[in-house]
């Protein structure tokens, strides 16, 4: 199995909506040892103009990964997940992530390059809200190791 | 609040600290994230695959990094793009007789300096050096941050 690279260029259909919930900020800011109140206390959060808790800053991958699954699973993606190696990771955000968001997330192949038995492949993943109005654009590549 | 652009100079130290991920540390973010890979959190499985054993998520290493950021800038949002790569696994190790919840873990070093001053858009670029025992587990690992409106 290797990389297909006739994928590049192709788009899925966007995923179902995300629902960002208050619990799930705080729970991925204890993980990821975030500690400022906006992302814990709702009261400091609106004081500091935001609709309800926001989201630390990498918090967009949780959201991201769900949606690249729909290509890393596809079959037709040649992507042996096992042997696979994260390479680069990239958020740019448009606004800020916050609780009661519900976000739709579109996954396009931007390159699949096969090398050998593997490969290497960057996803965009583009995040919007409910209104269609742009969230945050996530990038992500991953090596796919080739086979011994 | 807001970040003052106008009193930074390219390659300026703005702050530095220790991060400690002990094997509870990724076993929560396992849990946050949705990534339960067993390659963090099942020895045995990390090492039927040829990894020196449990290793951190690289996105757990990157979240966990930026927090210097957040604390710099004094506004998470304020970070408007954050990336990185990475560059070495991070081993995570479990010493015998110890609480995997209670041990130190790794020890990454972070460092955030000025990496660059864009003063048409506002923003600065704080370019955060992680390492573990001195070598860079992340490199190009770039926040950029927007600064009070001049």
């Amino acid at each position: 199995m290797s990389v297909n690279a006739e994928l590049q260029g192709h788009t899925y259909p966007p995923s179902p909506a995300y629902a960002v919930g208050r619990e799930k900020i705080r729970e991925f800011a204890l993980a990821v040892k975030a500690t400022h109140p906006v992302h814990l206390d709702v009261d400091a959060a609106r004081a500091a103009g935001h609709a309800d808790l926001v989201a630390p800053p990498t918090f967009a991958v949780v959201i991201a990964q769900r949606a690249e699954a729909a290509y890393i699973q596809d079959p037709a993606s040649g992507i042996d997940f096992s042997r696979v190696v994260h390479a680069d990771e990239r958020f740019t955000h448009h606004r800020a992530i916050v609780a009661g968001d519900e976000i739709v997330a579109t996954v396009s192949v931007d390159r699949a390059r096969a090398v050998g038995t593997g490969g290497m492949v960057t996803t965009r993943t583009e995040l919007a809200d409910a209104a269609g109005e742009p969230v945050a654009t996530v990038l992500s590549t991953l090596l796919v190791r080739g086979e011994d | 609040m807001a970040v003052d652009i106008a009193g930074l100079e390219v390659g300026q130290e703005l702050a530095s600290t220790t991060v400690r991920l002990n094997r509870a540390d990724l076993v929560r973010y396992a849990g946050a994230s949705g990534d339960t890979n067993p390659i963090h959190w099942n020895d045995r499985f990390a090492a039927e695959v040829g990894l020196p054993g449990v290793i951190a998520h690289g996105m757990l290493t990157m979240g966990a990094a930026v927090q210097l950021v957040t604390e710099w800038a004094g506004d998470p949002t304020a970070i408007v793009d954050y990336q990185t790569r990475f560059a070495a696994m991070v081993p995570v190790p479990d010493p015998a007789g110890s609480n995997p919840a209670e041990a130190d873990g790794a020890e990454l070093a972070v460092v955030a300096t000025v990496g660059k001053l864009d003063a048409a858009a506002g923003t600065v670029r704080v370019d955060l050096t992680v390492t573990l025992d001195g070598e860079k587990v992340l490199t190009k690992a770039q926040a950029v941050v927007r600064g009070a409106a001049a």
